[in-house]
């Protein structure tokens, strides 16, 4: 089963640390002079790619971003946690201000034509979007089947992957034939850090660029953004002396 | 881009709640965060790359824990040094041969200054003694064997190595100290009677770079940098020592009673250890540069953000004046010595001699650092006297800067030496 081509989708986020501001314009959140980084979920997804391919499962892992210049310090990340290629899909300024899942998953559907991929795998959602509809979208376009969500992952004869998924209720436990699409839940693994010395050696990886004309996807939205806001403050609450005034209280907002 | 902001923090938040104020202090945007680190001269996108991995085991397997071992007044040397090592965060510049990467100094100053992401002083300092005080003399000068004994095994954070050179007698005025290690009657070997002090991690070391005299005359000439495994017998540590600040690293008193070590430990030649220190002395206090960069920043942006919310007399106190002057005053101060240190690792990758500079740089850092932290602190009021805020921390930790590895005195007088107005 050695010879399975793995593709990783890395997308630049906002780092899960930040606080995330609005702009004053209501029309999206500040992201010039934040700290990005690779999505948590897709490091997962790539964590699980890389040890497939040190399981000789996976023979070949390439890594994929599209957006800014800044996407190419991801895909370095990504050959650093042991990628063996990185593209990057350059789209840049407003193109790249209303690049949505549908566009993105159109030009990772042709990449993985192009490449000849076996299994796609995916973070099961970006943080700073939360869409959670690129890996649905990319095995729809293909008309692969698709395990979302992989809190487990195990291979079965030459062609078919085992996938746990944790649902509402418990856990489900599912076949598909390769090539399919797998995103990222959590629980599947805890990706390593980068060490200097693969992040030297990443130096020397394949790194190549193109555009989305290039891929031949129309990216133009087709959603508008309304407005973003701030989700409400939370109110600060009060302490009661016993159950009964909790009741009281309870009873008084219709709650009980 | 809508965020759902509980989203992120559910999926990834991992710290304990007691930290969640200093954390989200240092998560937020830095003062000079529009400057990317790749556009500064002497640094390359492997440097930021290298930058973000290390920040990411920091914020993993380092802050969560400051707080606790702060308290315990103790860390867990051996397995940080361990997690760093197989990181490769630990030998960047020693020769691959004995596990580094034979990358020039200023990877091991992107790794200082990225070590001030850890929100305390104690570890990253004890970590630097380790990669950068220790052991420069041994990877320059040391013979292949001791390299593979000692050497290679601190670069893969296997052992954790501490340095010996002050004394109860002898700080600043190295060329002053007492301790020797005479050849024994008879043998090969080393008999070391004497003692160390203010030795970092001298309690949890498993080897010490030690200065000692090896023989009688010029006190510039008579001694030897010596590699000692600190369970030789003899060797024994006096006490822990309390200070102010820096309390997750323990400092030690340590005594040397007829310690024996063979003669092959010397580093490089008898009698050189004093020109050795002297040496390894540039990159220590470079290094030292570098570690406050991160945590003076954040101790401004912190005062920013405290200031901003405190009201006084009917406006934040950041809206006087006096303090916006200020603290714009020095983070101008700080980008200088940003500007400075990084002009001076260009200049030691080249290949000059920086000890003027890296003096002059050391000097200004350690002035800096009182400055900014006592002018910070001042802001935060009756705040900034308790234990419940950064900058108290940085208040008491950031002090040593001035005294250790060469009090602000020894520098001025290495720059009077150098600049011949040293009355002779």
């Amino acid at each position: 089963m050695a010879s399975l081509r793995a593709l990783v989708g890395c997308k630049r986020v906002i780092d899960y640390a930040v606080k995330i501001r609005v702009k004053p314009d209501n029309m999206g959140v500040v992201t010039e002079g934040i700290k990005h980084s690779m999505n948590p979920f897709d490091e997962i997804a790539l964590e699980e790619a890389v040890r497939m391919k040190e399981k000789k499962i996976v023979s070949e892992i390439v890594a994929v971003s599209c957006g800014p210049p800044e996407c190419q310090e991801t895909l370095r990340t990504a050959l650093a946690m042991g990628a063996d290629r990185a593209i990057h899909v350059e789209i840049k300024g407003e193109e790249y201000q209303g690049l949505q899942p549908l566009a993105v998953s159109k030009m990772l559907a042709k990449l993985i034509q192009n490449e000849k991929v076996d299994i796609a795998f995916f973070g099961k959602q970006a943080i700073d979007d939360d869409s959670n509809q690129t890996g649905q979208m990319v095995a729809s376009l293909l008309d692969w089947p698709q395990a979302t969500f992989a809190s487990k992952i195990e291979t079965e004869g030459s062609d078919t992957l085992k996938v746990m998924r944790e649902i509402d209720g418990g856990l489900e436990h599912i076949k598909v034939k390769l090539p399919a699409v797998v995103t990222a839940d959590l629980r599947l693994n805890e990706p390593r850090y980068a060490t200097l010395p693969n992040i030297m050696k990443a130096k020397k990886k394949p790194f190549s660029k193109m555009s989305s004309e290039e891929l031949g996807v129309d990216i133009k939205p087709r959603l508008q953004v309304k407005s973003v806001v701030d989700p409400p403050v939370r109110e600060a609450g009060s302490t009661v002396e016993n159950v009964d005034e909790l009741i009281t209280k309870l009873k008084d907002v219709g709650v009980v | 881009m809508a965020t759902t902001a509980t989203n992120r923090t559910l999926a990834f938040l991992t710290s304990s709640p007691s930290l969640s104020f200093i954390r989200s202090l240092s998560a937020t945007p830095l003062l000079r965060s529009n400057v990317k680190i790749s556009d500064e001269a002497i640094f390359t996108s492997e440097h930021v790359e290298m930058r973000g991995a290390l920040n990411k085991l920091i914020e993993k397997e380092i802050n969560p824990y400051v707080d606790e071992w702060e308290a315990a007044r103790s860390f867990p040397v051996h397995s940080v040094i361990k997690k760093l090592g197989e990181g490769g965060f630990l030998g960047p510049t020693r020769d691959p041969e004995y596990g580094g990467l034979g990358l020039d100094y200023s990877y091991s100053i992107a790794i200082a200054e990225e070590l001030g992401s850890i929100t305390c002083g104690g570890v990253p300092m004890a970590i630097g003694v380790h990669s950068d005080m220790a052991t420069p003399a041994l990877a320059r000068f040391g013979s292949d064997e001791l390299k593979k004994e000692f050497l290679a095994p601190s670069i893969a954070g296997d052992v954790v190595a501490c340095l010996g050179v002050s004394e109860v007698g002898s700080g600043s005025d190295v060329a002053s100290i007492k301790t020797t290690a005479l050849p024994k009657k008879g043998s090969d070997d080393l008999v070391i009677n004497g003692g160390k002090m203010w030795t970092t991690t001298g309690t949890k070391a498993d080897w010490m770079c030690l200065l000692a005299n090896t023989r009688e005359g010029d006190p510039h000439r008579n001694k030897s940098l010596i590699c000692l495994p600190m369970n030789t017998p003899g060797v024994s540590v006096a006490k822990e020592i309390k200070k102010i600040g820096n309390y997750s690293s323990d400092t030690a008193q340590i005594y040397f009673d007829n310690v024996v070590v063979p003669r092959k430990n010397i580093i490089g030649e008898e009698g050189q250890g004093f020109t050795y220190q002297m040496l390894q002395f540039q990159e220590e206090r470079m290094w030292a540069v570098a570690s406050i960069l991160l945590p003076m920043e954040r101790i401004m942006q912190a005062t920013v953000e405290y200031c901003r919310e405190r009201k006084a007399f009917g406006k934040s106190i950041l809206d006087n004046q006096v303090v916006h002057y200020r603290l714009a005053e020095l983070e101008t101060e700080l980008e200088s010595i940003r500007s400075f240190l990084y002009r001076l690792v260009g200049l030691y990758v080249a290949g000059h001699d920086v000890t003027k500079l890296a003096s002059m740089a050391k000097l200004k850092a350690g002035r800096l650092t009182r400055e900014i932290t006592d002018s910070c602190l001042q802001y935060w009021g009756g705040m900034g006297y308790t234990d419940e805020v950064p900058v108290s921390r940085a208040w008491r930790d950031t002090r040593l800067l001035s005294i250790g590895a060469g009090a602000d005195e020894v520098m001025l007088s290495i720059i009077c030496k150098l600049s011949g107005t040293l009355p002779k």
